[in-house]
């Protein structure tokens, strides 16, 4: 049986990560290779390492960050932020990430998500959508770039569908309501963008405890569930949270 | 224990650096190749694979196809993955107007729409044959798949996955030797298989 995967992401900032899990008994906490071989062990199902500021200059450590990591770790590794075009991708790939993630340059230039997929596969390319509805349905959810700052005026529904048209192989959707707040994923809006599309969908923003999973898999119908602190709340490791949601009847990969 | 070269076909589809990595964990000797007289020399051929099957293309144009063929049949292990399972049919209805290398004589086809596609994410393998490559493994093992165009069960297969119905996730026959998914990206048990395939001596 398929089972729903939980992703371990990392913010990364000029080479290091700047939010996320802090294992104490790491040497190095800070150093995404060493935390991605951690969470890898620990039981995620995948890593994504997400780097927020992707200025140009600090590029090379990411990449660098990259590359040690897939070194060492034998699951998916997605990598996003300030992947712009082709050339940037293929970086990225050189470097040994499976996956890109692309979220506002490819509402800039669709064609991208195309290029990407049909050079390296489709399962090769995540759109991120970053949404926001405050209290309206979540059919007039939009979508926002620049961390949330900025609208473009198109709704999460219609750009996720468009994204799968041009081949996208899997939607990273983040609810720019629920990120950050720990009160639980926005199972509605999940929802609707499975509804609307037939790839699978990642669910992020708002974890705060294991029933936020249980519920985003079950009343939000998302495929994976991503999280950037799981362990802030008295969860060892993604093997726990695993255990605990197949208690509940959930299909998870275990032992893992 | 691995005596001479690993030769991984490189078909320009995609990214081998996973493969290749993984393959040297296991202690092979890897060499990529696009040429098919470096077949020559190889004690294991791999056929990794993501993407679309059109990108096979050139693999019997250039004469990969013929190459692998003679070279598997005079005993050399071969090991296919995901699109490099597929080729081994006879095509798939992903490109209709393409032959595959015809080992087994089966169209690969599209998930049906009762599932989301491509499948993507950890299965688990259910065993209905015997099995080289999964030696070792307990029952049920869970692998990475993504993939949108399965394999159907034929009497080479040896293991199967669930999804929408059964398909295709390991064929052995004789040196032949493919999987769905993604060995590369399976953790530990990936790497186990990986380390079976090394193993196996042609027979």
């Amino acid at each position: 049986m398929l089972t729903r995967r939980v992703i371990a992401c990392l913010d990364v900032s000029a080479g290091r990560v700047v939010k996320g899990v802090q294992f104490v008994d790491l040497i190095d906490a800070g150093d995404p290779a060493a935390l991605a071989v951690r969470h890898a062990a620990g039981g995620a199902d995948e890593i994504v390492f997400l780097d927020i500021t992707a200025t140009h200059e600090k590029r090379a450590l990411l990449l660098d960050a990259v590359r040690r990591a897939a070194e060492k770790i034998f699951i998916p590794l997605t990598v996003g932020g300030g992947i712009r075009s082709l050339d940037d991708a293929l970086l990225v790939f050189d470097a040994g990430a499976d996956k890109v993630s692309i979220n506002s340059a490819a509402l800039g230039r669709p064609e991208l998500i195309t290029e990407i997929g049909s050079r390296f596969g489709e399962q090769a390319v995540v759109i991120a959508i970053d949404g926001r509805r405050n209290s309206g349905a979540p059919e007039t959810a939009k979508v926002y770039v620049s961390g949330g700052r900025k609208a473009t005026g198109r709704t999460v529904v219609t750009w996720a569908r468009e994204a799968e048209s041009r081949g996208a192989g899997e939607i990273l959707l983040t609810s720019m309501d629920s990120d950050g707040m720990r009160s639980g994923f926005d199972c509605e809006l999940t929802a609707a963008v499975n509804e609307a599309v037939q790839i699978p969908i990642i669910a992020s923003g708002g974890a705060g405890n294991v029933e936020h999973f249980a519920e985003v898999f079950t009343r939000g119908h998302a495929d994976a569930a991503l999280a950037a602190s799981i362990f802030h709340f008295g969860i060892s490791d993604a093997r726990s949270l695993k255990e605990e949601l197949a208690a509940l009847g959930l299909p998870m990969r275990l032992p893992c | 224990m691995n005596h001479g070269k690993t030769v991984v076909i490189d078909y320009e589809a995609g990214n081998l650096n996973s493969v290749c990595k993984a393959l040297r964990m296991t202690g092979a000797d890897v060499v990529v190749t696009a040429d098919p007289e470096a077949l020559r020399g190889a004690a294991r051929i791999v056929l990794p694979g993501v993407g679309h099957f059109s990108s096979t293309n050139c693999l019997l144009e250039s004469g990969m196809g013929d190459a692998l063929r003679e070279r598997v049949l005079n005993g050399v292990p071969f090991l296919g993955i995901c699109v490099g399972l597929q080729w081994l049919f006879v095509g798939s209805t992903e490109a209709p107007e393409m032959r595959g290398l015809g080992i087994f004589p089966a169209m690969c086809e599209r998930f049906s729409t009762s599932v989301k596609s491509p499948h993507v994410g950890w299965n688990s393998l259910e065993a209905v044959g015997n099995s080289r490559l999964l030696e070792g493994l307990p029952p049920s093992s869970y692998v990475y798949f993504t993939h949108s165009y399965r394999a159907p069960r034929i009497n080479a297969t040896t293991t199967v996955t669930n999804y929408g119905g059964e398909f295709s996730a390991v064929i052995e026959q004789g040196n032949w030797m493919a999987v769905q998914f993604h060995p590369e990206k399976s953790g530990a048990v990936g790497l186990k298989i990986l380390e079976n395939f090394m193993r196996a001596s042609s027979c």
